[in-house]
C-alpha cells in the first residue's frame, strides 16, 4: 500500500526541459525583486527595439530655439520635450530612448565575446591541466592584477577611443572571470562518475568537453553572465564619460553625461536623467542576477 | 521535588509549507541525580524538545507548554537575561558534533574560561587554574598545553571531552547530552559514555541522555522515554522497557537489536518517520506498525495508564501481545 | 605561517613578471615607434631619430630590450615623463598620498557603515531593516559612481553650498607637505580652519569612492553572517548563556569576518578603478586623475610606469590581505605545521 503511493508520486513528477524550466521559475519568482528586475529589463529591451516608434524626436535633431529647456513640469518647460533639452537643443527623452540600444548592445556583445572566449579557455585549462593550464591561468592572473577600468582605459588608449574598441577592452578585462569559473567547474565535474563512464565508452575529447561536461557547468556561468552584463554597461558608460568610449554625438548614456558635465550647476536635468537610466538598467539586471543565483545555486536551495 | 518539570511541551516551526509540529505534547519529570534517556530515530524531535527547554530554538519556532520549570523557576515566563544565567551554568548541554560545536577561531582555553568568567566571575588566574582542572577531569592529557590549542588541532573525541569540560565548568545540576557519542569512533564512544557517567556520579547531577542507541540506554539510564515523530510513545523504567515493552514501536526497536535477534536476518522497521507532508491521520506509527488496524489509521490514540508505560497505542502490548485487539483481525 | 607566506609569494612573482611584460609590450603596441611618440607632434629629423633609437636601445632585439627594461625597473627607474621630463616614480610618489588618503577614507566609511549594516541585517533577517539595507546595497552596487559624484555636487555644492566642488583644500591655506596626507598636514600646520577645509574637500569624494565597497561589504557581511549564525558553535555559544552581543559580536563575527576580509582585499583594485573616475570628477590631484591626464596628453611613458606601479601596489595589498587572512583564521595558519 505504502509502496504503491511512493511509485505514483515518482510517476507524477514531470521530467524534461519544460519541468526544469518550471522548477526554475518557481524558485525565481519567489524573489520579488528578481521578478521586478526581469519585467523592467524586458521593458528596456522593448524600448530599445521600438525606439524608432516611441521616441518623439530623432536623437540628433537640434532645436535651436530650445536650448537647455527644462522638463515639462518646470517653468519654461513644454510637453514637446518631456524631459527637457540639452545644451544644443536635442530632446533628452529621445536621446535616452535611443541610448538604451547602445547599452544593451554593449552588454550583449561584451558578454557573448568574453563568455565564448572565456569558456573555451577555461575548458582547455581544466581539461588538459599541466602546462597549458598553468600558462592560461597565469595570463588570467596578470589580467586580473590590474584594476579593470584602468586596464580597459589603457587598452582603449592603444586601440583608439571608440565604442567598438571600448567593448573589446571591456570584454578582455572580463573574460578571466569566465575562465576561472569554467575551469573550477570542469575540475569538479571531471572527478564525477558520469565523466569516467563517458570516457570508458570512448566518447571523443571534443564531445566530452562541450556536450558531456559543459552543460553541467552552466549555472555559475549564467549568474556570472548576468553580473558582467551590468558591469559591462557600467564600464562602457564610465569610458564614455571619460571620453574614451562612444564618441559624441552618439546618444550613449555615459557620453551624454560627459557632454553634460559643464552644465551641472545650471541644468540639473541633463545630468540627472542619463544617470538614472544607467542606474535603473544596471539595478534591474543585478536584481535579476541575484534571483538567478538563488534559483540556480543548489547550495542555497532550500530543501 | 523534581528538578525539571516539563508538561505538554509542544514545539512547532513555521516553514514554507506551513506549520510543522516537531514536538507534540511531551512531558518529562527529572529528579535530582537521576539519569533519564530519551530514545528515538532521527527526526523524532528529541533534540528539538531539549533545545526548546534551553531557549535555543530559532525565532521560527513556537514553543508552548503547560508547565516548564527548572528548580522551581518557571522557564515559560522567565526574562531572557535570567534564563542566560541558568543555561550554561545550572543547566548545560553538549551536542552531537564535537568538531563543529566548538568555535574554530578561538582556543579551547578561551572557550572554557569564557564560561567561567561570565557565570562565576573568576579572575584570570582562577579561571586558568579551574580550566586546567576541568581538562584534567575530563581526561585530557597535558591540559596546560591544550589550553592554547584550537579545536581543529584536536581529535573528535578530544573535542567532545572539551565540550564536556565546558558543560560541567559551572557544576550544573542538569546536563543534557544530545547524542554525545554518535559522531565518534566506536572505541571512543564507550570512553565518553563512561566519562559522562563518572562525572554524573561524582557531581550528583541529573543527566538527560538523548540517543537512538538502545544499547547505550541499557547501559546507562534508569528511566527511558521513547519518542516517535514528535510524540512520546512510551515511558518506563529501563528494566521494564527491555523485558516488557508496551508500544509496538518500542518492541520493534528492541527486536532490531542484534543481540536480541533470534532469526538469521536482523529485523528492521520498514519505512521512515513521517515528515511534514505525509503525517497519517490516526496513530503516527500506524504506517509502519505490524499490528495496525483501520482504527489505528483513522483515530489518534490516547496514552495508556502508568502501569502500561503511558503507551500511546490503541492496543498496548503486554508480554509481547497486543491487548484489546479486535478478534476478526486476529484470526 | 611562513610557508603560507612563501606559497603566496610564489604565485605573485610570476604574475608580477607578467605585469611587467604587459607594461613593456604596451608601449610597443602603440602606432609609431617610441621615439616618435616621445617627439610628439613636433616631429624630428631623420638623423636625430636614428641617434635616439640607438641611444635608447630600440635597435636591439626585443628580448634584449625587455632585459634592459627589467634592469631599469630593478634600479627603481620607471621611465621619464615625456611631458614634464621628470622621473615617473617621482611624479607618482608626489601624487600617491592624495589617492591613498582618499582611498583610506573611502574604505573606512565603507567598513564603518557596511559591516554593522550587514550584521544587523543578518540578525534581523526578513525585517524591514534587512530589506532596506539590501535594497540600498544593491542600488549602491549598481551605481555609476561618476554620475553619483555629479549628483552629490549638484546637491551639496550647488543647492546647499556646503562643500567645495574640487581640490583638496581651500587656496587660503598653504603649508609644506609633511606626510602628504592633507588631513594630517592641516592639523600639523596649526592654521585655523585648515583641517575643516581639508575635511570638507575630502568628504564628498570619499563618499563617492566608498559607495561600491560599502555595498559589497554590506552584502558579503550579511551572507557570511547568515551562514555563520546557523553553525553549531554559535548554538554552543548561546548554550553557554552568553548574551546576544557576545554571541554575535564575538563568536559569530570573528568567523564571518574571514570571507569579509577577502572581499575587502578585493576592493583595493575596485578602489583604484573608482579613483580614476572620482578624482576626475572632483579634480582630486591623485594618481587616478594623473593617469587619465597622461592618457589624454599621450604621455605614454607615464602611463606605462603608472600602470606597472598601480598593479604592483594592488598585488602587494592583496598579499598583505592574504597574510591578515591567515592571522585571523587559525585553520590556515596551521596548515603547514
Amino acid at each position: 500500500m505504502a509502496e504503491t503511493t511512493i511509485e505514483e508520486i515518482i510517476d507524477d513528477r514531470p521530467t524534461g526541459f519544460k519541468a526544469v524550466l518550471s522548477e526554475f521559475w518557481s524558485y525565481f519568482s519567489e524573489n520579488r525583486g528578481a521578478v521586478i528586475g526581469l519585467f523592467f529589463f524586458i521593458a528596456i529591451v522593448l524600448i530599445a527595439i521600438f525606439a524608432d516608434f516611441i521616441a518623439p524626436h530623432a536623437p540628433n535633431q537640434q532645436y535651436r530655439e530650445a536650448l537647455l529647456q527644462p522638463p515639462f513640469w518646470q517653468t519654461g518647460g513644454e510637453f514637446r520635450f518631456p524631459l527637457g533639452t540639452d545644451a544644443i537643443g536635442r530632446d533628452m527623452l529621445s536621446r535616452l530612448i535611443y541610448g538604451s540600444r547602445y547599452s544593451l548592445f554593449i552588454g550583449c556583445i561584451v558578454v557573448s565575446v568574453s563568455l565564448i572566449v572565456g569558456v573555451i579557455l577555461g575548458l582547455i585549462a581544466g581539461f588538459f591541466r599541466g602546462k597549458t593550464d598553468t600558462f592560461i591561468m597565469r595570463i588570467m592572473d596578470v589580467v586580473l592584477a590590474f584594476p579593470s577600468l584602468l586596464l580597459a582605459l589603457v587598452l582603449v588608449a592603444i586601440l583608439g577611443p571608440s565604442l567598438i574598441n571600448a567593448m573589446i577592452a571591456i570584454a578582455i578585462v572580463q573574460q578571466p572571470h569566465y575562465v576561472r569559473l569554467t575551469r573550477a567547474a570542469v575540475l569538479s565535474e571531471m572527478t564525477k562518475d558520469y565523466v569516467t563512464a563517458a570516457r570508458v565508452i570512448g566518447v571523443k575529447t571534443l564531445r566530452l568537453m562541450f556536450i558531456t561536461i559543459l552543460p553541467n557547468c552552466m549555472a555559475p556561468l549564467i549568474v556570472q553572465a548576468a553580473l558582467s552584463f551590468s558591469t559591462a554597461i557600467l564600464d562602457a558608460a564610465a569610458l564614455g564619460f571619460l571620453g574614451m568610449g562612444a564618441q559624441p554625438p552618439t546618444p550613449e548614456w555615459g557620453t551624454m553625461l560627459a557632454e553634460a558635465r559643464e552644465f551641472i550647476l545650471r541644468a540639473w536635468w541633463v545630468v540627472t536623467f542619463p544617470g538614472i537610466a544607467i542606474l535603473t538598467t544596471v539595478l534591474a539586471i543585478n536584481l535579476m542576477g541575484d534571483g538567478l543565483r538563488d534559483a540556480l545555486d543548489p547550495k542555497l536551495k532550500r530543501s | 521535588m523534581p528538578l525539571l518539570e516539563i508538561e505538554n511541551l509542544t514545539v512547532s516551526f513555521q516553514t514554507a509549507g506551513g506549520q510543522f509540529t516537531a514536538v507534540d505534547s511531551v512531558s518529562l519529570h527529572i529528579k535530582p541525580g537521576e539519569i533519564v534517556s530519551i530514545v528515538g530515530e532521527s527526526g523524532s524531535g528529541k533534540s528539538v524538545a531539549m533545545l526548546a527547554l534551553m531557549g535555543l530554538l530559532p525565532w521560527t519556532a513556537t514553543v508552548t507548554a503547560d508547565k516548564l520549570s527548572f528548580n522551581n523557576q518557571d522557564l515559560k515566563t522567565i526574562a531572557k537575561p535570567d534564563l542566560r544565567k541558568i543555561i550554561g551554568s545550572k543547566m548545560a548541554m553538549i551536542f552531537q558534533e564535537p568538531m563543529t560545536s566548538l568555535n574554530p577561531c578561538f582556543t579551547v582555553g578561551f572557550q572554557i574560561m569564557e564560561s567561567l568568567k561570565i557565570h562565576l566571575g573568576l579572575n584570570r588566574a582562577q579561571r586558568k587554574k579551574r580550566a586546567i582542572e576541568l581538562l584534567e577531569l575530563v581526561g585530557i592529557p597535558e591540559p596546560e598545553k591544550r589550553l592554547s590549542a584550537f579545536p581543529h588541532q584536536l581529535s573528535g573525541g578530544m573535542n567532545q571531552r572539551v565540550m564536556i569540560a565546558l558543560a560541567i565548568s559551572c557544576n550544573p545540576q542538569l546536563l543534557i547530552a544530545d547524542e554525545p557519542t554518535t559522531a565518534l569512533d566506536v572505541t571512543i564512544q564507550a570512553q565518553i559514555l563512561d566519562l559522562l557517567l563518572k562525572l554524573q556520579k561524582e557531581k550528583g547531577m541529573s543527566l538527560i541522555l538523548i540517543t537512538h542507541d538502545m544499547g547505550v540506554v541499557a547501559e546507562t539510564a534508569e528511566r527511558v522515554a521513547v519518542q516517535y515523530a514528535g510524540q512520546q510513545v512510551e515511558k518506563q523504567k529501563v528494566k521494564g522497557l527491555f523485558s516488557n515493552p508496551h508500544h509496538p514501536y518500542t518492541q520493534a526497536l528492541l527486536n532490531s537489536l542484534p543481540e536480541r535477534s533470534k532469526s538469521k536476518i536482523l529485523p528492521s522497521i520498514a519505512g521512515v518517520v513521517p515528515g511534514q507532508f505525509d503525517k497519517p491521520k490516526g496513530c503516527l506509527f500506524s504506517p509502519r506498525c505490524e499490528y495496525a488496524t483501520d482504527k489505528c489509521r483513522t483515530v489518534p490514540p490516547v496514552p495508556a495508564g502508568d502501569e502500561q508505560g503511558r503507551a500511546l497505542c490503541h492496543y498496548p502490548i503486554e508480554n509481547g501481545k497486543p491487548t484489546n485487539y479486535p478478534e476478526e483481525v486476529n484470526s | 605561517m611562513f610557508l603560507y607566506f612563501l606559497k603566496k609569494l610564489g604565485v605573485i612573482l610570476p604574475t608580477f613578471f607578467g605585469v611587467t611584460l604587459v607594461a613593456f609590450v604596451f608601449i610597443r603596441l602603440l602606432p609609431g615607434d617610441p621615439v616618435m611618440l616621445m617627439a610628439g607632434e613636433r616631429g624630428m629629423s631623420e638623423e636625430r631619430h636614428a641617434a635616439l633609437m640607438t641611444e635608447m636601445g630600440f635597435d636591439k632585439p626585443v628580448i634584449v630590450q625587455y632585459g634592459y627594461y627589467l634592469m631599469d625597473l630593478a634600479r627603481g627607474d620607471f621611465g621619464t615623463s615625456i611631458i614634464t621630463k621628470r622621473p615617473v616614480l617621482e611624479e607618482f610618489g608626489a601624487l600617491f598620498p592624495a589617492t591613498v588618503e582618499l582611498s583610506v577614507c573611502a574604505m573606512i566609511l565603507a567598513i564603518l557603515f557596511g559591516l554593522p549594516a550587514g550584521m544587523i541585517a543578518a540578525t534581523k533577517r526578513g525585517s524591514t531593516f534587512d530589506h532596506t539595507v539590501m535594497t540600498s546595497a544593491l542600488t549602491g552596487y549598481s551605481m555609476p559612481i561618476f554620475w553619483w559624484g555629479l549628483l552629490l555636487i549638484i546637491f551639496f555644492s550647488g543647492i546647499l553650498g556646503w562643500t567645495p566642488v574640487s581640490g583638496r583644500i581651500s587656496l587660503l591655506y598653504y603649508f609644506e607637505p609633511v606626510t602628504g596626507f592633507m588631513l594630517i598636514d592641516s592639523l600639523l600646520s596649526g592654521q585655523d580652519g585648515a583641517f575643516a577645509s581639508a575635511l570638507s574637500h575630502l568628504i564628498l569624494p570619499a563618499i563617492v569612492l566608498g559607495t561600491i565597497p560599502l555595498a559589497v561589504i554590506a552584502r558579503q557581511t550579511r551572507s557570511a553572517m547568515l551562514e555563520v549564525l546557523s553553525e553549531d558553535y554559535v548554538r554552543t555559544a548561546r548554550a553557554k548563556g552568553l548574551g546576544p552581543q557576545r554571541v554575535i559580536g564575538l563568536h559569530a563575527l570573528r568567523n564571518a569576518l574571514i570571507p569579509v576580509i577577502t572581499v575587502i582585499g578585493l576592493q583595493v583594485g575596485v578602489l583604484f578603478a573608482g579613483a580614476i573616475l572620482t578624482e576626475t570628477i572632483f579634480s582630486w590631484p591623485g594618481i587616478g586623475k594623473w593617469m587619465v591626464d597622461s592618457i589624454f596628453r599621450r604621455d605614454y611613458s607615464a602611463v606605462q610606469g603608472g600602470l606597472l606601479l598601480i598593479a604592483a601596489i594592488v598585488m602587494l595589498v592583496n598579499l598583505a590581505v592574504d597574510l591578515l587572512y591567515g592571522l585571523i583564521n587559525p585553520q590556515i595558519r596551521h596548515t603547514d605545521s
